[in-house]
């Protein structure tokens, strides 16, 4: 398992190698890549600034994965969050599994996403032509999250 | 003694981003910790008198509103989370 919460962008590419590589046994990698748009919710956004509770992100995030362990039976998990500073385009996440089966590994990998999404304390603001604005949680991404429970 | 923390927008509110706090007699748990904020007036009473949600942590968990209080704890105190 590995969670790094970093400014430094990341090489998503270099990530899955390494993973991928790392046992004979792997049969499927799943990955998922956040990145920042130059619009949302009508506005042109300029650039975005993450903020996190340094404590508890990285334990939020075990936990995290630790749910996904408990539910599939996958291999190995990475999640890495940046912060501070973006701009559109700049990567924000990423998150990878790996299993024996496709299965598991896309499952995992949409769930670890799904509750990051609602348990991991980062805070997004926005800078705009509008102005600076704080980003509203979505009722979307509980709706997701609370769709885990029903199967 | 306990460590208050707050976080985005209640930061910028508040103006506050760490105290330390006696918590005073019969404030046990986070209802009533949010209510011995929001009777500091002002920023204070908008951010936990409010309609916005306001979540709560010990211990760097996140807990229900009801949830005990006890000496040294590290509360935290933050608007639903947006990362990812």
């Amino acid at each position: 398992m590995t969670i790094r919460v970093q400014t430094e962008d990341f090489d998503a590419g270099a990530e899955i190698n390494r993973m991928r590589l790392s046992r004979a046994d792997i049969g499927a990698v799943a990955a998922f890549i956040g990145q920042v748009r130059d619009v949302n919710e009508g506005a042109d956004v300029a650039s975005m600034t993450l903020e996190h509770y340094p404590g508890m992100t990285e334990k939020a995030l075990q936990n995290i994965i630790e749910q996904a362990r408990q539910r599939w039976d996958i291999f190995d998990a990475l999640i890495i969050h940046r912060i501070g500073k973006l701009h559109a385009t700049d990567q924000i996440v990423l998150v990878l599994v790996s299993g024996a089966h496709r299965g598991e590994a896309f499952a995992a990998c949409a769930f670890i996403m799904d509750y990051l999404k609602t348990e991991a304390p980062f805070w997004k603001k926005e800078q705009t032509s509008a102005g600076e604005r704080w980003v509203e949680a979505r009722a979307t991404d509980d709706a997701a999250r609370a769709h885990w429970n029903d199967e | 003694m306990i460590k208050v923390l707050y976080f985005a927008r209640l930061k910028e509110s508040l103006k506050y981003s760490i105290e330390d706090l006696h918590l005073p007699q019969g404030v046990n748990d986070i209802s009533a910790l949010k209510a011995h904020l929001a009777s500091r007036g002002g920023a204070w009473e908008e951010m936990f008198a409010g309609p916005q949600l306001v979540r709560a942590a010990i211990n760097h968990s996140v807990v229900a509103d009801n949830t005990i209080i006890n000496d040294g704890d590290e509360v935290a105190f933050f608007p639903p989370v947006t990362g990812g």
